[in-house]
């Protein structure tokens, strides 16, 4: 379902992880936005994701969206990463039965979906977990 | 502002209504709710529906439906709010009779949902969430909702078993309901027992894919005094808030900021409190949904909505019975409709015309519609007179 225009326009956040840093307060917003949400402040500058953070929630999808059918089950959850930024995000390169509320991870480039309608593979992050 | 009345209220029997169309659905509640209240026009029609395109390849609802009623080319306006649509086009219909711009207002909701497949019905709900940087990454409705609820019980120990009664709760009160789609009890070990779809959400956490309407009808209190309506259903706060689309985005993902915001600001206008209430009607689309709803609208202690069910609070003859109508659980949750026919249930329940059903001494009701994971809340509160 994923046009080519539209994936071609979230190519800087999908491929290099840019978000914002609010340049009045210090807050960093993945995707950028054009205004804090903390402090109203609009002057932003660029930066790249931490790609270490922890797992603050997670589950494991049994039944898949149209596109995922062939990965289920596969685990997807909520990343703090260490700059404070939080994803949404697949958890893979595991059992999704080992893993745990805090589990450390690492960001890593992955292919996220296998095709689009319009014939896109569509790339991304994901996370693996980091050693104990 | 004008104090505004509920003179009356519609819904159909609820379910999978492959014979009917989405015109159909509409105008026999439409026509319930017109009936009901006695009247024979109204002035203006608000349709809360999320997603006529996906569902039905149907756009210009407003128009479309307004039609359907035959009372002339009165404007008719589509409301869009996710799930919580329908509770937001009886907030458009409220302004609009409070602020004095319509004198009888007719509040919709609606929406087809067996016209297409799972997959696509799945895709449709899928677009109440942040389709960028949530669904790009697989995951569904049932997964956010499981993350909400892991996140729960890490923090504050809610058990898989407390989720299960929910339900329970839920199917035992829709069983007493002529109108649920699935109105058969359930028990904690066939919850349990049933399909994961995403750990640790269950088939039977879900509220199913439904084809239904539901309606109100609104005038100006001094109006329905004028009219004799017997008894006078005022309606005593309305109130809307929203919060980030995003789950990951929200600084607690175990605390439904926009119920709370939207809460806060009802009991104001109403000049109630929690503990006043004789009954809600909730937006349990998953278990975990009603767990974190009772908490935000301060009915039970923050942390504590877990053993609401299990305890008996929320049950029919508890402290505050939750969702008497079987909730979204039972009921069904035709998305754009469910707002309004939680308003619906609260007119028959302030009625005292639920038979079994039938909460006690049922004075002061709230109803509360949320959308997609809680990004955005309407909450109103309804008064017996």
């Amino acid at each position: 379902m994923i046009g080519s225009a539209r994936y071609w326009r979230e190519v800087p956040q999908r491929y290099r992880y840019e978000a914002a840093k609010c340049v009045k307060c210090g807050e960093v917003f993945f995707p950028p936005r054009l205004v804090c949400n903390g402090c109203g402040g609009r002057e932003f500058t660029k930066q790249t994701l931490e790609p270490n953070g922890s797992v603050e929630t997670f589950t494991i999808i049994q039944v898949a969206p149209t596109g995922f059918e062939d990965q289920a089950p596969y685990a997807v959850g909520v990343i703090k990463l260490d700059d404070g930024v939080k994803l949404t995000a697949q958890i893979v390169d595991c059992d999704p039965e080992s893993l745990a509320v805090g589990d450390r991870v690492r960001l890593e480039f992955r292919r996220v979906q296998q095709d689009g309608e319009s014939g896109i593979l569509c790339y991304g992050y994901k996370f693996v977990p980091v050693a104990k | 502002m004008r104090e505004v009345a509920v003179i009356g209220a519609g819904m159909n029997r609820w379910g999978e209504l492959w014979e009917k169309s989405h015109r159909e659905i509409w105008t026999e509640a439409a026509l319930e709710a017109i009936d009901d209240a006695g009247v024979d026009h109204v002035e203006a029609m608000y349709v809360g529906c999320m997603s006529g395109g996906l569902f039905m390849g149907q756009e210009h609802l407003g128009a479309l439906l307004a039609d359907q009623l035959g009372m002339g080319p009165i404007p008719g306006t589509r409301v869009e709010s996710a799930c919580a649509s329908g509770g937001l086009a009886f907030r458009q219909a409220y302004l609009a009779v409070a602020s004095g711009a319509h004198d009888i207002v007719l509040a919709t909701g609606l929406e087809k949902m067996t016209d297409v497949d799972g997959g696509m019905a799945t895709y449709a709900l899928s677009t109440a969430a942040d389709q960028e940087y949530e669904c790009y990454q697989g995951i569904t409705f049932p997964g956010l909702y499981a993350m909400m609820a892991r996140a729960h019980m890490e923090r504050y120990g809610t058990t898989r078993r407390q989720l299960a009664e929910v339900a329970v709760k839920n199917h035992l009160h829709g069983s007493m309901n002529a109108l649920a789609q699935f109105p058969m009890k359930v028990t904690a070990e066939q919850v349990e027992g049933s399909v994961m779809v995403a750990d640790p959400i269950r088939i039977l956490d879900c509220s199913p894919i439904t084809d239904g309407a539901a309606a109100a009808v609104l005038v100006p209190l001094e109006t329905a005094k004028k009219m004799r309506v017997d008894p006078l259903i005022r309606v005593a706060a309305s109130a809307h808030a929203t919060d980030r689309i995003a789950l990951h985005e929200r600084d607690d993902l175990c605390w439904l900021a926009s119920t709370a915001k939207a809460a806060e600001s009802a009991y104001q206008q109403a000049g109630v409190g929690p503990t006043d209430l004789s009954f809600c009607e909730v937006h349990d689309c998953f278990t975990i949904a009603e767990v974190m709803v009772i908490e935000a609208l301060g009915l039970v202690d923050r942390g504590r909505g877990g053993s609401a069910a299990e305890g008996g609070f929320t049950a029919l003859d508890g402290r505050v019975p939750v969702n008497p109508s079987g909730g979204l659980k039972s009921k069904g949750h035709p998305v754009g409709a469910t707002g309004l026919a939680q308003i619906r249930e609260v007119v028959h329940q302030l009625r005292r015309s639920c038979g079994d059903r039938q909460v006690k001494d049922a004075r002061l009701g709230l109803t509360q519609n949320m959308g997609g994971t809680g990004a955005s809340t309407v909450v109103h509160v309804f008064e017996r007179m």
